[in-house]
């Protein structure tokens, strides 16, 4: 209890630990939001692709002084068009396309890196974020940019929905299966910028994947999926952000544990889908069989 | 002017990493009928249409509908997948399913209003899934999930329709609810595509017949196509012929 007291005395008097909060929270909603049509597409390893893709433009943005997002973007954006073109004109198939195309983009990040020695590009930040650093700056960035991705997502829902479920009918209405794929892609690159200072490039994919995928296990609708994606999104971080403050850990490590413990949670429990809940559900009908036959 | 054809298709070819799934397809379909797509396993029908709808990329040929080229045509076009096209355990209820085939007629930006969920109700109940409609997907029988496609395509109030083995694994009732819409539809003036698997009852449900293994083997009324030498070039052989009927056996 009393540490818990000794973190809300410490989130009131310092500013720079309301901000992980603020951030925390954000990140949260946004990618809580995106990866539920992430996971519905089955797209988890794409978005992981994306977000390490992300690397390399984010380093060359840092180094030629322009905007993160930017850089973030076009790497992005690159590795996900190289993805479908080696899958469209050779024989190897998606997850090998990706697998290549990402790790590529990746390396290339750290070369790019570690060739700038003497810098403040840190290396272990971009991949594994430094919440406490996010400043008032960054905070507004992300509420910006966040803003911008769930405004697309709604304004877009019907067609992302349909896109997602049904593919096919998708395109015989015409609908523009490469724009929806790729606008996906970009906000994908969008969410991974976001998050760099969070949970970094590294462990985004688990903020995407995995309240979503929580909320998968709960729910049969895709509104309410939606809304306890984020919420889970939301948990996570600030019970990350209190657990790396109070055991002095790292923070978005410490985010993805707690997101991974939710899940399992619901993975067990679940009312309709949880392992144990069917478990213990079996039991109760072969006992309420069992004696009805004797009687 | 003679009547416009619902759908011309004109030299087709489609082919899968270089082997050859349609060769060099001709064919004019009269519109107000129903057409049964058939021929054996692997004979290119779902390409049929999947290439007519414009999912894959011909090698060549030109496909138009009621003289008009498909980017035209979107919304005079409704769909029905193949069962085992669908994702049961997405998380969506079968009213929000049916809404999706009001998605055309909606601005890009816009909800669905009052209006399409009037239609939404009104197709629901033609198809006698309106009991259901706050069910997710995959809680459905596989008879039930048909005509809740099917009211889908209804809803979108299209002109043509296509369904890819609407009948295969379901029940007797849900069959015959399905084809007697799809009569009506056609008494109404649509012209409905089915790709259809079993050759009983066949020349029952289909005016015409389009017979196909790869190339077109026929295309006519069902009682000209459906006759044993047309069957046994699409099949190959492995048809039997009960004598003293009509009955075909299909043995692959």
């Amino acid at each position: 209890m009393s540490e818990i007291n000794y973190f809300i005395d410490a989130l009131k008097s310092y500013q720079y630990l309301q901000n992980a909060m603020m951030a925390g929270v954000l990140v949260g909603i946004i990618c809580g939001v995106i990866g539920c049509f992430i996971i519905l597409r089955g797209m988890a390893l794409m978005g992981d692709a994306i977000s390490h893709a992300v690397l390399p433009g984010v380093v060359i943005a840092y180094i030629l002084g322009f905007s993160f997002f930017i850089g973030a973007v076009v790497t992005g954006i690159i590795t996900a068009l190289g993805i479908g073109y080696i899958t469209q004109n050779s024989r190897i198939k998606d997850d090998a396309a990706i697998g290549i195309m990402f790790t590529a983009a990746f390396a290339l990040g750290i070369v790019l890196i570690t060739a700038q020695r003497g810098t403040d590009v840190h290396l272990w930040h971009i991949l594994f974020g430094n919440v406490l650093a996010v400043s008032k700056s960054d905070l507004w960035m992300t509420l910006g940019v966040g803003s911008f991705v769930l405004m697309i997502i709604f304004l877009f829902y019907k067609q992302f929905v349909l896109s997602s479920f049904d593919p096919i009918m998708a395109q015989a209405i015409g609908l523009p299966k490469k724009l929806i794929h790729y606008t996906l892609m970009l906000l994908l690159s969008l969410v991974t910028v976001v998050s760099l200072n969070t949970v970094g490039v590294i462990l985004v994919v688990a903020m995407l994947i995995t309240p979503g995928s929580t909320a998968y296990l709960l729910t049969d609708r895709l509104s309410v999926m939606l809304g306890l994606s984020a919420g889970f999104g939301v948990i996570s971080s600030i019970l990350g952000v209190y657990f790396s403050f109070i055991y002095d850990v790292a923070t978005g490590a410490s985010i993805v544990l707690v997101a991974s413990c939710i899940f399992c949670l619901a993975f067990m429990f679940s009312p309709k889908r949880g392992v144990i809940t069917q478990k213990i559900r079996k039991k109760i009908v072969n006992k309420k069989s069992n004696t009805q036959l004797i009687e | 002017m003679g009547i416009v054809n619902a759908l011309d298709i004109k030299n087709l070819s489609v082919s899968y990493n270089s082997k050859t799934a349609l060769e060099n397809i001709d064919v004019a379909v009269e519109p107000e009928q129903l057409v049964g797509i058939i021929g054996p396993n692997g004979a290119g029908k779902s390409t049929l249409i999947k290439a007519v709808l414009g999912l894959l990329k011909p090698e060549q040929g030109q496909i138009s509908f009621f003289g008009q080229p498909l980017k035209k045509s979107h919304k005079k076009i409704a769909y029905v997948p193949q069962q085992s096209d669908i994702d049961l355990d997405f998380p969506i209820t079968v009213e929000e399913v049916v809404l999706m085939g009001r998605y055309p007629h909606i601005k890009w930006w816009r909800r669905a209003d009052k209006k399409d969920y009037e239609i939404v109700t009104r197709f629901l109940k033609e198809v006698g899934t309106e009991e259901l409609r706050n069910k997710q997907i995959g809680e459905l029988s596989g008879g039930q999930r048909q005509r809740v496609f099917l009211a889908r395509a209804l809803t979108q109030e299209a002109d043509i329709f296509f369904l890819d083995e609407p009948f295969s694994g379901i029940d007797m009732a849900s069959e015959e609810i399905i084809i007697k819409l799809l009569k009506k539809l056609r008494d109404q003036g649509k012209t409905i595509f089915v790709v259809h698997h079993d050759l009983s009852k066949v020349e029952e449900y289909f005016d015409s017949l389009l017979l196909l293994n790869k190339q077109l083997i026929s295309y006519g009324k069902s009682t000209e196509v459906f006759n044993v030498k047309a069957l046994q070039e699409a099949y190959q052989g492995n048809l039997t012929v009960i004598p003293g009927h009509s009955q075909l056996v299909v043995t692959c």
